[in-house]
This record gives C-alpha cells, structure tokens and sequence, in this order.
C-alpha cells in the first residue's frame, strides 16, 4: 500500500529554485497496476525517484506498507530500496560481461541470502520474467534487447518487492519487443499479484495499466 | 555483502580489465621487489663485512699511528704517513696483564713478479711469528715465518692464496723464488683462503719477516700497526686503558699520536655506513612505490568514473556507502596484495641472482616480506581510500543518468 500526501519537491541552485511536484496526493493499493503519464519536464521523473526511496520530499509524506519513507536518512533509504522496491531501468543497467544469474542474484547479495538459496529464488524470478532457462548462464552482452529487459525485471522481483517500479522500459525497445516486455508486466501484475508502477510519456504503454496517473508541471491532473 | 561475494566482485571487476590491473600491479611490483632486493642485499653486505672481520681475529685491538678522526672511520687514519709507532714501543706492552701476544706489523704495497713471467702489486706485510695466532691464520702448506728467519733477516715469504693464484696459476708455488722489489724471497708457505672481499683480507697479501721488511724492503724502522690478541673478550676496555697509557709515557705526549681501535670499533662503523646505504637505497626503492601507489589511484579514479551507472545500479538495489565504499578500496588493496607478493618473489629472485653471481652473500629476512606486505596493503588503503569516498558519495540518481 502506498500513500502520497501532499508531497512537493523544490530544487534549489544557488538562488534559482524549481518546484518539481507541486502538492502531490494519490493512493496506490496493493495489487494494482498503474502508470504514471506525463511529457517530459512534467515531474514524473522526480516523483519516481521519491517512489523509489532513491530521493526525498521537500514536504508531505510518503507511506509505504505504513512506514513513513519520506524522512528516513541515506542507509535506511537504502534498506527500504532492498526490501521493498524493485527498479526496471530504461537502460536496463545490467552488469556488463556477467552472467544473466549472477545479475539477478546482485540485490540479495547486498541482502546477504545465502548461496543455494539466492540461485533458487534468482532461477524463480528468472522464470516468472518470462527468460528461457538456456539464457541463464549467457553474459548479459550476449542477450537481445528484449531478453536483457526480462532479466532486469527477474532482478527487479528477486527481493520480492512490495513495488515494482518500471522508468520507461520499453524506451529502447522496438515496438515488438516493447509490447512482450509489458505483456510480461501485465502477467506479473494478474497472476503473481505483483504491484507495478509504470512511468512513461507514451499513452500506448500507459494503456497496458489498469489506471493511469495523468501529471503535468508538478501536479496531478487527472486519474483514469 | 559477505566476505566471499566481496572477493568474487573484487576478482570479476579486476579480471574485466585484465591489462590494466597488470599494469597497475607491475608498478607495485617493482616497487617492492626493490626494496626487498636491496634491502636483502645491504643485509648480506652487512654480515659479510661482520663475518669477515670476525675472521681476522676476534679480541683484537689494533694499534694504528696517527689519531682516527670520530665519524671520518679508520679509513682517514693517516696510516703511511704517521710515523709514531716504533719496535722500541714494543718492550712497554710486555708487562701489561691481559695481553695473549703482541703482533707488530709494516705493510707496504710492492711489485712482486714470480718466475712465470706473472706479477702483481700487492701487500707486503712485515711480521713476527705472533702475527699467524693473533690474525686467526692458518697455513695450507709449508711453514710460517720463524724466529730464525726474524733474526736472520731472512728472505722467505709466506703468500696468500689470492696471491698465489695471481704468480702461478695451478703449478704448486711452494720452494719457488719470487721477486719481491728487485729482491728475491723464497716460498716457504701458503696461507689457507680465508674468503671475504674488501678491506685488505689476508688472501691478497705475502708475507715476510718484520726485520727484512723494515731494513731491506722499505729501510725503516717504524710500524705501521701493531696488533694485540687479548686473552679475554671481557677485558678488551681495560686492556686497551692500559695500552693506551703505557704509549702515552712511552711517546711523552699528553694527546695521544696513535690510534686504539678493536674489532668492534670498526665493525660498528662499518655496519653503520652499510647501513646508511640500505637506507639510502631502500629510499630510492621506496619512491617507486609511492609512484606505483599513484597508478593504484589512477586506476580506481577511472574505474570510478567507468563504472557510475553500475555504481548507481547498485545503490538503486540496495547497497549501502559503506558497500560500495569497501568495495572500492578491496579491489585497491587486493591489487597492492598480489604487487606486494609478486614483488616479494621478485625481489627474493634478484637477491638469490646477486647470491648465485657471487657478488654478495644476500640475506632476505622475514621481517623484510611481512614490512613489503605491510607496506603494500597499507598503500592500497591510502591510494584507494579517495576513489572509494568518491563511489561511495555518488548520489544514487546522478549515477544512473551519468551518461
């Protein structure tokens, strides 16, 4: 479950100061799929990173399963990214010339899961990802773009995440991929459960979302 | 992260970039493998020197004219050209308790040419029969120079065996003549090798009589030294007193114009100077590993710089400063790890040539590895302490957009 009160996030340069997220307010229930639309410069950006516990509101609060993310400093950020948030990147980020394995067992190596245990649970997220067992052992340079997206969403459920945040994954896909890449959102979404927050400035991957966040210029303006 | 997982990362990003880690670590390499190098060899040269003057008679003291200035050694002693110690000074020695024998000595250098055609520029040294019991000789063959020969001015010499091999080569040299300044000596012993280079060892000198050195060969009548075997290490300070006053009656002087130098005097400062050497060399070495130190530096600020997305990703998923920062710096310090262990085999093999070569005897302490260990662990954590900081401070989402 996720609340966002009231959040705002001002950035400030010297004397010139930019309101990013103007007064912010939505609920995300577990379970849901949603995606957050809105064209470049319009804050989605930023409220990602606050989603992400990778940045924290100026003002307002942000809960997620209770807990209040909003005030929490840098290693309790990150204890929150290691349980709770799983991030599918547009850049993938995978780790060059290693194995599709080893990438998706990175998270619960800074979680400290044992060996037998961390390849059990990387080989189950690997197949809910949708990613056939004989790309397990490839480096990640050898894999398609497509494929690489699977793997960074296998590592993006590895921990079990309360939410899995998606910053435009289908933004270096062709449409083909693309469209495979979100189906297997959607899957994941309907039959694993999984809560997903989708940002993008396209309304066709936007419309894969059972609802659509609409923001502009910092504030919300509507909700599909 | 577990200690095994930081190894397994530390191993992958450090074989990723192969030649540039081997490069990196080359520097370290020759900077420890030089300081243990010559570390080891101003150790070996230090026991030789320590070795060899053991060799020449331990519980020695050595009388020499002139007066050995502090902290200019014995090697500025004037020897040759003061003239203070004479025979008549020989008599007051005598009745001084503690001294085992008195060996009185006039060394020259000398063209001595043998029969085969070969000769060589070496010591002459003028002696009693004392002098083989005081300077720990033994002789290989024949005699040593007798009684009878001192009074008779004879003309018989005993030569070293460096010596021996410069005028004959293989051919037995002992009943042969030599030419010893136009005058001729005859063989009548061969001193055993003693080994030990520098400082005038007995393999590269001849001996004769004391009389025939000083009335026939130099037509003087000083001495050059005189050497005291003294019956107990434990009395070497009060015999040397005692000395010491008997000459300075004997001379009339209020300051002393000679010079009292044991085994241990010249010992000491020898090993000092080496020792000032090892330094000084070591230093040297030392300057490279601090240069090495700053390619360990480069290194991680570029891999740093490389590696932002990835360093971002893994704050994204859940890593730590402190994750990334140990990171960082396990890779510096396991770089300087292996430098520091190949330097160390390095360093051993270069000492273990100048052995083999036969230039010095090189001693590689234990002390000397765990100190370049030490050192190169400690140089990964200095050099790689600002590019860990670094990793560790990027902010998650700049890391991620660094293009």
């Amino acid at each position: 479950m996720i609340e966002i009160k009231n959040i705002t996030k001002t950035y400030r340069d010297g004397d010139i100061s930019f309101q990013a997220l103007d007064n912010v307010s939505f609920q995300i229930k577990d379970g849901e799929f949603v995606a957050i639309m809105g064209p470049s410069g319009s804050g989605k950006s930023t409220l990602m990173h606050i989603l992400g516990a990778l940045d924290t509101p100026t003002s307002g609060t942000y809960l997620l399963d209770g807990q209040d993310v909003s005030t929490l400093s840098d290693n309790e950020l990150a204890d929150i990214r290691q349980d709770k948030i799983g991030f599918v990147f547009q850049s993938f980020n995978l780790l060059p010339r290693t194995t599709v394995l080893r990438n998706v067992m990175l998270p619960l190596i800074y979680e400290g899961v044992r060996g037998e245990e961390r390849k059990r649970r990387a080989e189950v997220a690997l197949r809910a990802a949708g990613l056939d067992a004989t790309h397990w052992s490839h480096l990640s340079n050898q894999l398609s773009g497509g494929q690489i997206q699977r793997v960074a969403i296998a590592r993006a459920l590895v921990n079990n995440p309360t939410l899995i945040l998606a910053d435009e994954p289908t933004g270096n896909l062709d449409s083909k991929t693309g469209e495979i890449v979100l189906s297997t959102f959607q899957k994941l979404n309907t039959e694993h459960g999984r809560t997903i927050v989708l940002i993008t400035h396209e309304r066709e991957v936007a419309e894969y979302a059972k609802r659509i966040i609409f923001i502009k210029d910092g504030t919300l303006v509507k909700q599909l | 992260m577990n200690p095994f997982d930081l190894l397994q990362e530390t191993y992958l990003s450090l074989s990723a970039n192969k030649v540039r880690s081997a490069l990196t670590i080359l520097g370290i390499v020759i900077g420890i493998s030089s300081v243990i190098a010559m570390v080891s060899i101003g150790q070996g040269a230090k026991a030789q020197i320590q070795s060899s003057i053991e060799g020449l008679g331990s519980n020695l003291l050595t009388i020499l004219p002139g007066v050995v200035q502090p902290g200019r050694g014995i090697v500025s002693s004037g020897r040759g050209s003061a003239q203070t110690l004479e025979n008549k000074d020989l008599p007051v020695l005598d009745s001084i308790e503690g001294i085992e024998s008195v060996s009185p000595e006039l060394s020259r250098r000398f063209q001595i040419t043998a029969g085969t055609g070969n000769n060589t520029n070496t010591t002459v040294n003028g002696v009693l029969p004392t002098y083989a019991s005081v300077r720990n000789l033994t002789i290989a063959e024949g005699t040593f120079i007798s009684e009878s020969n001192i009074h008779s001015l004879g003309r018989q010499v005993v030569l070293g065996a460096t010596v021996a091999t410069d005028l004959f080569g293989d051919t037995p040299p002992l009943g042969k003549t030599i030419k010893i300044n136009k005058t001729n000596f005859r063989i009548v012993g061969l001193l055993t090798k003693k080994g030990g280079a520098g400082f005038s060892g007995p393999d590269d000198m001849v001996i004769v009589p004391l009389t025939t050195m000083q009335k026939i060969l130099a037509g003087v009548d000083y001495l050059s030294t005189i050497s005291i075997s003294v019956t107990d290490k434990n009395r070497m300070n009060e015999v040397r007193d005692a000395v010491s006053d008997a000459l300075l009656t004997r001379h009339r002087v209020a300051e002393a114009d000679f010079s009292i130098i044991s085994q241990e005097d010249i010992l000491g400062t020898l090993s000092q100077v080496v020792d000032t050497f090892t330094i000084f060399l070591a230093s040297i070495a030392g300057i490279s590993l601090v240069v090495g130190g700053i390619g360990i530096m480069n290194m991680m600020l570029t891999t740093v710089t490389e590696r932002t997305r990835e360093i971002g990703l893994r704050k994204a998923i859940g890593a730590k400063r402190r994750d990334i920062n140990r990171q960082f710096l396990v890779e510096a310090v396991a770089l300087t790890f292996i430098g520091g262990f190949l330097g160390v085999i390095l360093g051993w093999l270069i000492a273990a040539t100048v052995t083999y070569l036969g230039l010095i005897q090189t001693q590689v302490s234990l002390m000397s590895v765990l100190l370049a260990f030490g050192v190169s662990t400690a140089i990964g954590i200095i050099f790689g302490y600002y590019p860990a900081q670094r990793a560790a401070r990027l902010n998650p989402i700049d890391a991620l957009r660094y293009e």
